[in-house]
């Protein structure tokens, strides 16, 4: 008696394991084979899906597949119209954007100009707090939607003139507008995003509606997929394969995991860990390409140990970029040698001049007659996988200049902004910036600039402020491109950050897929992407 | 039957609890028993409130600053950033606005509300699509560690000294020595990538076959412990004064050992394997990163690298019903299990 009922306790839990794992759903760990499979790109889990909301890499991928641009870019980063016909200035203030006709939401609605003004303003409305709302503020009327107790609700500076035209006015002329608008918070939004005139369903985001070249498929599966279909009424360029699922990892190594056997097709990052195998792992699905990303060193510059610019150059002189590039990045990113990135119209190779060059004598020389502090801190967020790199730096440092140099980690990239916000002595600090738009100045403004939403280090040259507004207001692109180059020459002089490395596309792919490529901004292009027959 | 106090070490942990006592009528049991419950239940709400006290305290204190955690390196807007704090009373700060925002906290999960996370999800839904594939993964793993270490626990228990026993001693030593951060993304490697036995990864919603080797990887370690646990108590069976008067009686060596020697030496295990579950549970935080399964532990993580706080104290504070939950069941069941314990 007593023995059956202790082999029932036992048999017990074995018994619900057996019972709730058949319960399982069936297979869904790899996609089967066949030509319908679906082509699948990983992302982490998006943090939001509605376009105003949206400023990391997943959520961007994840609508670019659901959205189409009024404007994308050429190889030479120059802006074309995709679903705008025109996109049109005679002052760079007055922008009349006109729509090309045949444009529908996967709903079936038509996409007209009221669609891209009632987002825009939903955009920009201050207690919607959405993270892309700044994208708005160089168009009129964009303060009046600030503040806790907004004076208005719509921007006075979107006027519609028809159905498929209207009018944008920027607060100041702007030369980059055009460029502005391929990025992500510029897309529209049906009429069935919106319970009431500017309040946005709450469940819009679970299934997004959008007028690009697929539409989901289901709904938005958290932490483990997003599925898209081709959507046939699509009048631009029809894409290649039918079907993209976008599935969720959480951690970049189990997605190259997966990508070796086949059961992913496209993983955007490879990760650090696996760089230096992964040309062997996966041979020609390994592949690289430009992008924007942009690594640097800041200085506290208003310390007074880094105030001196010669000091400040010397450090950076002492640093042997090329020889950090090769041994711990294995050749993923490129040596910078200037203050933006190489994909942009305008850029100039070695702008910094000497101060890039590495010379370890003269940088010694320098460093003494300028008085540098004997000891130098770089501080880092320890959860980016930068300590190698910055162990090396500091190596460097020791041995050319004679200092004593130490690495400082943070828990993370916010614990660091905090310290550096409230001047805590940090040091030097890395930073990294991915550009908005291809633009010189979304380089120029947010990083240097004395106002720049990420000029955490200081740096203030009213000189410099003024040629950056001047290339903003400036009436051709040629000009605008001289004001920002000798803006950029500046910088040179004053060197408030070391410019170190200019980041690529490190990507792969399964055997399953070919033609992957990859933009600017770490997406996959979708409608260039074809099933490997 | 001569009855004697048998698996000693199956009391170690629960001392407190039960005790030892020679005979009691049925009925009363069942009595006892309820009272036990009714009083272990209460205590169970003390002990809730006790610990969402203390992981709200020790997130509230760890806190930084969790909109530029979500920002990542982006620069965070004005507008956003005073959305956020109104949304999750984040200027309420020092020892005041703990109060302020724990009550509220404690307000909102009475009228079973868990909160928004940060990115403005459900916390409830969150858990509500975490939870059935953690379940399903730790009883795998639990499952892997009964069959394999309690069979291989009795055989090495009745063969001592013999080569098996030697080989599962350095087997379970080496299997406790490596830690799960290794053990995973090996196993994941050889077994999933090199020879593609398993699918390298389980997904959201993974066949049993896809959550196997992660089971299996998450098993090890109680299997090892459970083997050791098994393999000890049987050997320490055999000896006792019982099963010499069995064998003197003439039964055969396989009715002594399945009947009389094995029940008495299951009841530790029962009592580990228990408790393990809640270890399970929560414990899967490398495990279902590295087989990328969004479960709990995965929520988890994301929760505290993001500086999440409602979400890390939602998922906290459902591990702790877990774990009295279970805490409770085993010592229930350790009670049904020796009929000489009694509930106090």
């Amino acid at each position: 008696m007593r023995v059956r009922r202790l082999a029932a306790w036992t048999a017990l839990p074995l018994v619900v394991t057996l019972g709730l794992a058949a319960c399982g759903s069936g297979g869904d760990g790899g996609s089967s084979g066949g030509q319908d499979a679906a082509v699948s790109i990983q992302i982490s889990e998006p943090q939001h899906l509605v376009p105003t909301n949206t400023t990391e890499t997943s959520g961007s991928q994840v609508l670019a597949g659901l959205f189409s641009p009024l404007v994308d870019y050429d190889a030479q980063n120059k802006p074309y119209e995709v679903a705008a016909q025109s996109v049109t200035s005679s002052d760079n203030k007055v922008w009349t954007i006109k729509l090309k006709d045949g444009f529908t939401f996967h709903n079936g609605e038509k996409v007209t100009s009221d669609d891209y003004i009632n987002a825009w303003n939903y955009g920009a409305y201050a207690p919607n707090g959405q993270g892309a709302s700044y994208f708005f503020e160089k168009i009129a009327g964009y303060q009046d939607l600030q503040g806790e107790k907004p004076k208005a609700k719509t921007m006075s500076g979107l006027k519609k003139v028809d159905d498929l035209t209207f009018q944008v006015t920027l607060a100041e002329p702007y030369i980059d507008f055009k460029s502005m608008l391929g990025y992500t918070a510029f897309y529209p939004l049906p009429e069935a995003a919106f319970s009431a005139p500017g309040v946005l369903n709450d469940s819009y985001e679970q299934a997004p509606i959008g007028q690009g070249p697929f539409k989901m498929k289901g709904t938005w599966q958290h932490d483990s997929k997003l599925d898209v279909e081709r959507y046939d009424a699509y009048p631009g360029e029809k894409p290649k394969v039918k079907d993209v699922e976008f599935r969720v990892y959480q951690q970049l190594t189990a997605a190259y995991s997966d990508l070796q056997s086949d059961n992913l097709d496209v993983l955007p990052t490879i990760p650090t860990e696996n760089l230096s195998t992964a040309q062997s792992d996966l041979g020609e699905n390994y592949q690289t390409s430009p992008m924007s990303s942009f690594q640097f060193l800041a200085f506290p510059t208003f310390e007074k140990d880094y105030s001196n610019p010669d000091v400040r150059k010397a450090i950076s002189m002492a640093i042997d970029r090329d020889e950090i590039t090769k041994s711990i990045f294995k050749g993923s990113q490129q040596s910078a040698r200037s203050f933006v990135s190489p994909v942009l119209p305008g850029y100039r190779d070695n702008t910094t001049g000497a101060a890039g060059q590495f010379n370890p004598t003269e940088a010694k020389k320098l460093y003494q007659a300028a008085g540098g502090p004997s000891k130098i801190t770089i501080s880092y967020n320890g959860d980016g996988g930068h300590k190698d790199w910055v162990d090396a730096t500091c190596n460097q440092l020791k041995a050319n200049l004679g200092v004593d140099c130490v690495g400082s980690a943070e828990p993370k990239f916010a614990d660091l902004l905090t310290k550096v916000e409230k001047k805590q002595p940090v040091g030097l600090f890395r930073m990294g910036w991915v550009m908005d738009y291809p633009s010189m100045e979304d380089y120029l403004g947010p990083l240097y600039s004395t106002n720049g939403s990420s000029n955490y280090y200081g740096y203030s040259n009213p000189e410099f402020d003024r040629l950056v507004k001047e290339g903003s207001a400036a009436p051709t692109q040629a000009e605008a491109i001289k004001k920002y180059q000798q803006a950029e020459d500046i910088l040179a002089k004053d060197m408030p950050v070391i410019p170190l490395r200019f980041g690529e596309n490190v990507y792969g792919h399964s055997s399953k897929v070919k033609n992957v490529q990859m933009d600017l901004f770490q997406r996959v292009n979708l409608l260039k992407i074809e099933a490997a027959s | 039957m001569a009855v004697q106090a048998g698996g000693t070490a199956a009391n170690f942990r629960y001392a407190r609890d039960v005790i030892l006592r020679p005979f009691s009528a049925f009925p009363e049991r069942l009595a006892s028993m309820f009272r036990f419950i009714l009083r272990r239940l209460l205590q169970m709400v003390l002990a809730f409130f006790g610990t969402t006290l203390i992981v709200y305290a020790l997130m509230f204190a760890g806190q930084g600053d969790p909109i530029q955690a979500l920002a990542g390196e982006r620069p965070v807007t004005a507008a956003q950033r005073a959305y956020l704090t109104q949304k999750y009373h984040l200027d309420q700060t020092g020892v005041g606005g703990f109060f302020y925002r724990y009550l509220d906290y404690v307000k909102n999960l009475l009228q079973g509300d868990l909160g928004q996370s940060l990115t403005g999800r459900q916390i409830g839904d969150i858990l509500q699509q975490a939870w059935p594939v953690t379940v399903r993964l730790a009883l795998i793993a639990l499952a892997v560690a009964i069959i394999f270490g309690v069979t291989a626990g009795v055989i090495a228990g009745i063969r001592r000294a013999s080569i098996f026993d030697n080989s599962t001693l350095v087997l379970t030593l080496l299997v406790l020595g490596i830690p799960t951060i290794v053990l995973a993304p090996i196993a994941q490697y050889f077994l999933g990538v090199k020879w593609q036995l398993f699918p390298p990864t389980a997904g959201a919603q993974p066949s049993f076959y896809a959550l196997l080797l992660p089971g299996i990887v998450l098993g090890s370690l109680s299997l090892a412990t459970a083997l050791r646990l098994t393999r000890t108590s049987v050997a320490e069976n055999l000896r006792a004064d019982y099963v010499r008067t069995a064998r003197s009686k003439g039964l055969v060596k396989r009715r002594i050992v399945s009947v009389h020697v094995l029940r008495n030496s299951l009841i530790p295990v029962v009592t580990f394997l228990g408790v393990e579950l809640g270890n399970l549970m929560s414990g899967a935080i490398i495990t279902e990163g590295v087989f990328n399964i969004p479960g709990v532990g995965f929520n988890l993580f994301r929760g505290i690298r993001t500086e999440d706080g409602p979400l890390v104290v939602g998922i906290v504070s459902v591990l702790v019903v877990v774990y009295l939950v279970s805490n409770l069941v085993v010592d229930v069941l350790y009670a049904v299990l020796d009929p000489r314990i009694r509930y106090e």
